[in-house]
């Protein structure tokens, strides 16, 4: 929050809108409602991969309850979902599906990498055919990190995620990019080469780390 | 059931032209297995499903090997005896020779009818670039056509007469076969915290040199 300018009324603190709301009387901005809103109905797509999406459905049903947090509704078509959980092992066959997924789904949208093989390759690190983490294609929002992480974490992530929406601008530089006019929403989908993707990773998402690595080390 | 050495005298009285090896297992698994020669495999493959005493109806499992070429060192002893009687002279003689490479497609054949198996079997390709095709067994058994499809995708073998012979697991236009000992995956490298083995090897070659000491000048008061 920048400070406000001198000639501006003085807003109010979130504990005075507290006090206000317990004596009935409702006081918010359009952002906030806006966001408290798309915060509560934040609908998954229907789509898992391997180990996690075991635990997402344990998530969705009746002992964990995903539907506490608004997000019981998956959806199975990308076209109505706000969020893609990518749960499991990426392989690069399922790569240019899933980018594809992605850009089939409506803005504003969110990607949470469910588990060490969606964030890094987990395990399957070192293998010829896993994608070393969905984030080298798809920007991603949310870690969760486990093999496979409990319902609980997703939970966690899903509140986290919640949290993010609810801090987002609707104007202004720190807008979304879906509220940006000059972003592009369409990820460039690899194809399959000889040896391995085409291109192995978007540079506008995701470039190798700089390794430093002192001498001696 | 049978043992494999039955199976094979059998198998040599059915098919005389046929080549029929044994290939002992040394392990305490004792899985003994044989090696068919790829001309009479099928015909040898439906004898086997429908022979009456052996009724080897289910192909459980079809796995491939790679075998690469082989430098085999041979060492040979001559001992000549002294004349005068001293100790024996012995003189160590090293031979090397190359053993040709080749694929090996491995078939674990059980008896459902009968309760009894596996008997394995084995055919191997005559090396590991130009002749690696080798008779189907999925007509005969079903079972192998996926995993057929996966041995070709994986290790390179042909197998003629194979229904639908393409890329099982790799994409159509991947042009490698990953399970050969002598693939080179590619260099998608990324940081590792602790690199170890091979991954510390290809780790290094990711390393930046070190950048030469910058000797830093003190101002002079």
């Amino acid at each position: 929050m920048s400070e406000p300018a001198p000639s501006s009324p003085p807003t109010l603190t979130d504990a005075e809108r507290a006090e206000l709301r317990r004596q009935g009387i409702l006081l918010t901005s359009m952002e906030e409602l806006y966001n408290w809103g798309r915060s509560h109905s934040v609908w998954p797509l229907q789509f898992g991969l391997a180990c996690c999406a075991i635990e997402m459905i344990a998530a969705s049903m009746a002992r964990f309850d995903i539907a506490r947090f608004g997000s019981e509704v998956f959806r199975p078509s990308p076209r109505q979902a706000d969020l893609l959980i990518v749960s499991g092992t990426v392989t690069k066959k399922m790569t240019p599906q899933v980018v594809r997924l992605w850009n089939q789904m409506p803005e504003p949208k969110y990607c949470i990498a469910m588990g060490a093989c969606a964030i890094s390759g987990g395990p399957f690190k070192q293998g010829y055919n896993v994608l070393k983490g969905i984030d080298r294609f798809i920007p991603v929002d949310i870690y969760i990190p486990g093999c496979p992480p409990r319902p609980e974490a997703l939970l966690h992530g899903l509140m986290q995620l919640q949290e993010k929406i609810r801090g987002q601008k609707i104007s202004g530089p720190g807008a979304p990019r879906h509220l940006q006019a000059d972003t592009t929403c369409e990820y460039p989908v690899p194809d399959f080469g000889e040896h391995d993707l085409v291109p192995p990773q978007n540079p506008a998402v995701w470039q190798p780390p700089v390794i430093v690595r002192k001498e001696g080390a | 059931m049978e043992t494999p050495d039955q199976i094979r005298d059998r198998l040599l009285s059915r098919f005389p032209g046929a080549a029929v090896s044994l290939i002992s297992n040394p392990g305490p698994a004792a899985q003994h297995s044989l090696l068919l020669d790829a001309a009479d495999a099928r015909a040898i493959a439906t004898f086997l499903r429908d022979d009456p005493g052996l009724q080897l109806d289910f192909c459980s499992n079809v796995t491939g090997v790679d075998w690469p070429d082989r430098e085999i060192v041979e060492t040979t002893r001559t001992s000549t005896p002294d004349p005068a009687g001293g100790p024996a002279k012995v003189v160590e003689q090293k031979t090397k020779r190359l053993q040709p490479g080749c694929l090996e497609v491995v078939y674990h054949l059980y008896s459902v009818a009968l309760l009894h198996g596996p008997v394995v079997l084995r055919l191997r390709t005559g090396n590991r670039s130009d002749q690696v095709s080798l008779p189907s067994l999925t007509p005969v058994w079903r079972a192998c056509e996926f995993q057929e499809r996966e041995v070709f995708d994986l290790f390179g073998v042909v197998f003629e007469g194979h229904p639908d012979l393409r890329r099982i697991l790799m994409w159509d236009g991947f042009k490698d076969h990953p399970m050969r000992k002598d693939y080179v995956e590619p260099d998608d490298y990324e940081w590792e915290p602790t690199p170890h083995g091979d991954v510390l090897a290809k780790a290094k070659r990711h390393y930046p040199t070190p950048a030469p000491a910058v000797v830093k000048e003190e101002p002079k008061p």
